[in-house]
């Protein structure tokens, strides 16, 4: 079985945001990059897969510098190959145009399955994994907790509110991971020194036989004008007394000023 | 030439889910600023019966998609009556919430549309006779204004975040069929459902969220949490470290890797307040965090802080909620 992972490099989740000088994007200089938290648990399950039924992974990552080494520590758990596509003259703060140009890229692979996170962290859009079912036509299946793989199908459990959807679609179809997924494994040693002779490709979107003017600005569905800090949260009041007291005064504050009770 | 605003009505068992009601009030509030009409498209088996409900919450237009075809949710079939009502209605703006379902079908009818999305907005504003909406990035730390470049603007609103306006009785709909959808090529489809305890309150949609941290010590303590939780009516979460150490499921994980929510009150008991926890629960109304480290970072950020035991707080915090509530 041919599996795809996109993996998405995200500064680490501990980062302070800076605004950067544009005002509409963070100050990348000193950031940390990793493998967004939820593509770990894709790329786990796409490498048990191939492990239990044989086949390929391939990992998939779409951005600048900050790629190839995280498509290197997938590489480093087990990935096979790996494609760094550039994001040069992609606007890539619309998740419609990054999924038309990891689409155009998937279909160059003509995987059977294909795993992404739930969700990229930091952007936090959970969009991408929906746009590349939709260009490419096949079935999604999203924040997938558990999953089976038999017979040319999947039958995946997804979690909604208050409960499990359990979904079944054919291959080949999108998979969504979730954290509950899998336990992901980290790289060891000797998968990093494989890591280091297993491909990579590097291709631009003219590689993938797009254009500027499908996946620049002008084709974007939307772009962000402005980014801000959220106002500081103020530490408020300390509530002291033995424990009988602090319940006493916390409920009144809560019914009296608060008035949330 | 796009008009009107249009709203996604997600139902479940035959009712309209909270974050709905908030997405129809905001639908109707923007229509009014925009001096438009506010569609609504409804999608489910044996749903027609809703269509009033939805027009006394603001709904001029009621798009219906009713087949049993269309009992359990999927993607590709509600993505069908969706863009089917959205190609009739030719809206300037369209709404849904950002519940699972939001989340799974926004994205892939914003793809069939070809126009951009903005999930998880907080907020939206009208000048010009033109949308734009903030969006929290950074699971929070940072908001970004997001502006349109074609119509019609989509947004997903986080739930528990918008107001839910008085419904009106006697306002009546006009109703849309919108037939038999009629889905070819290949399809995701629910098999089963397997729902969580009867009577639980989702952890996205309480109004009042009690987490348990590493500070409660074991599993067999987290029903302390719950208590605490259920007599305010509320939800119990945790941090990861709880869920990490298997004490308590991962839906109830609150946080950067877990749930974002927006309570009128979350009470924190026996959580450190590491950056990644805060990121899934700083936009709540009202912080209430119990610790017995006066020096615990939770504290920067909680309205009330009780440096104690929670073992000694939280039963009888719990005996306060449950009589006033009785
Ligand atoms: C990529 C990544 C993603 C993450 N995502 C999340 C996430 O989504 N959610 C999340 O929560 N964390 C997340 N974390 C983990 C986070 O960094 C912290 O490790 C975690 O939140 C700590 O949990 P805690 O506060 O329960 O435990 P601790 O930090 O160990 O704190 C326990 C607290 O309990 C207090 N305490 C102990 N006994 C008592 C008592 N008897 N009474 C009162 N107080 C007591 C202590 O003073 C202490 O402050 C993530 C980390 C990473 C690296
Ligand atoms: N730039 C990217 N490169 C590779 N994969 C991506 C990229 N952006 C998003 N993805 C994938 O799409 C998922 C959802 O991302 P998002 O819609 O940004 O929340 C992520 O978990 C990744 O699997």
């Amino acid at each position: 079985m041919k599996i795809a992972v996109c993996i998405k490099a995200v500064p680490e989740t501990d980062t302070r945001i800076r605004i950067a000088a544009d005002g509409r994007s963070i100050e990348r200089s000193d950031i940390k990059f990793i493998v967004s938290p939820y593509d770990e648990f894709a790329l786990e399950e796409a490498i048990k897969l191939k492990e239990s039924k044989g086949g390929s992974v391939t990992v998939i990552g779409l951005g600048g510098d900050e790629v190839p080494a995280i498509l290197r520590d997938g590489l480093a758990r087990g990935a096979d190959d790996a494609v760094h596509v550039s994001s040069a003259g992609v606007a890539t703060d619309d998740p419609l145009i990054v999924g038309k140009v990891l689409a155009a890229a998937l279909k160059q692979l003509g995987p059977d399955l294909i795993f992404f996170g739930k969700h990229g962290v930091g952007g936090d859009n959970q969009q991408v994994h929906a746009v590349v079912a939709e260009k490419l036509g096949m079935p999604q299946v999203t924040v997938v907790t558990k999953l089976d793989v038999t017979d040319g199908k999947v039958r995946a459990e997804r979690e909604i509110e208050g409960g499990i959807e359990v979904v079944e679609a054919p291959l080949p179809a999108i998979i969504g991971a979730q954290k509950g997924l899998n336990e992901p494994r980290y790289p060891k040693l000797q998968g990093i020194m494989q890591a280091k002779k297993k491909p990579l490709a590097t291709k631009s979107v003219a590689d993938l036989g797009l254009s500027a003017d499908q996946v620049g600005d002008a084709a974007a569905g939307i772009r962000i004008t402005g980014l801000s800090l959220p106002p500081a949260r103020q530490a408020g009041r300390r509530i002291d007394g033995d424990a009988g007291q602090q319940v006493a005064e916390l409920v009144n504050a809560l019914q009296n000023e608060a008035k949330v009770i | 030439m796009a008009n009107g605003v249009l709203v996604f009505a997600e139902q479940r068992d035959g009712a309209f889910k909270k974050g709905t009601l908030e997405a129809i009030s905001e639908g109707r509030r923007i229509a009014n600023q925009l001096g438009t009409n506010l569609s609504a498209v409804v999608v489910g088996s044996g749903v027609a019966g809703l269509a009033g409900e939805a027009a006394s919450y603001g709904a001029d237009v009621v798009y219906v998609a009713d087949s049993a075809a269309l009992a359990n949710y999927s993607t590709d079939g509600y993505a069908k009556a969706f863009a089917d009502a959205v190609a009739d209605a030719q809206p300037a703006v369209i709404l849904a919430s950002a519940s699972s379902m939001g989340r799974d079908l926004a994205p892939r009818v914003a793809a069939r549309l070809d126009i951009g999305l903005a999930s998880d907005i907080t907020e939206t504003k009208v000048e010009g006779g033109k949308l734009s909406a903030v969006r929290p990035m950074y699971a929070g730390k940072a908001f970004a204004t997001v502006e349109f470049n074609r119509a019609p603007a989509f947004v997903t609103l986080r739930p528990n975040v918008f107001p839910i306006a008085a419904p009106e009785a006697g306002r009546t709909p006009e109703v849309k069929n919108l037939g038999g959808v009629v889905v070819d090529g290949p399809q995701a489809k629910v098999t089963d459902i397997l729902a969580a305890a009867k009577g639980k309150i989702e952890l996205t949609e309480a109004s009042v969220v009690v987490s348990g941290g590493r500070g409660i010590k074991g599993p067999e303590n987290y029903h302390l949490i719950q208590s605490l939780a259920d007599a305010f009516g509320g939800a119990a979460g945790a941090s990861r470290a709880v869920v990490d150490a298997g004490w308590v499921d991962h839906s109830h994980q609150v946080g950067q890797t877990g749930k974002t929510v927006s309570p009128s009150l979350y009470i924190a008991c026996g959580i450190s307040g590491a950056i990644q926890h805060l990121a899934g629960m700083s936009s709540s109304k009202f912080i209430v965090a119990i610790n017995k480290d006066p020096e615990a970072p939770i504290f920067k950020i909680a309205d009330y802080g009780i440096v104690g035991d929670l073992f000694e707080v939280v039963p009888k915090l719990t005996e306060q909620a449950r009589a006033l509530r009785s």
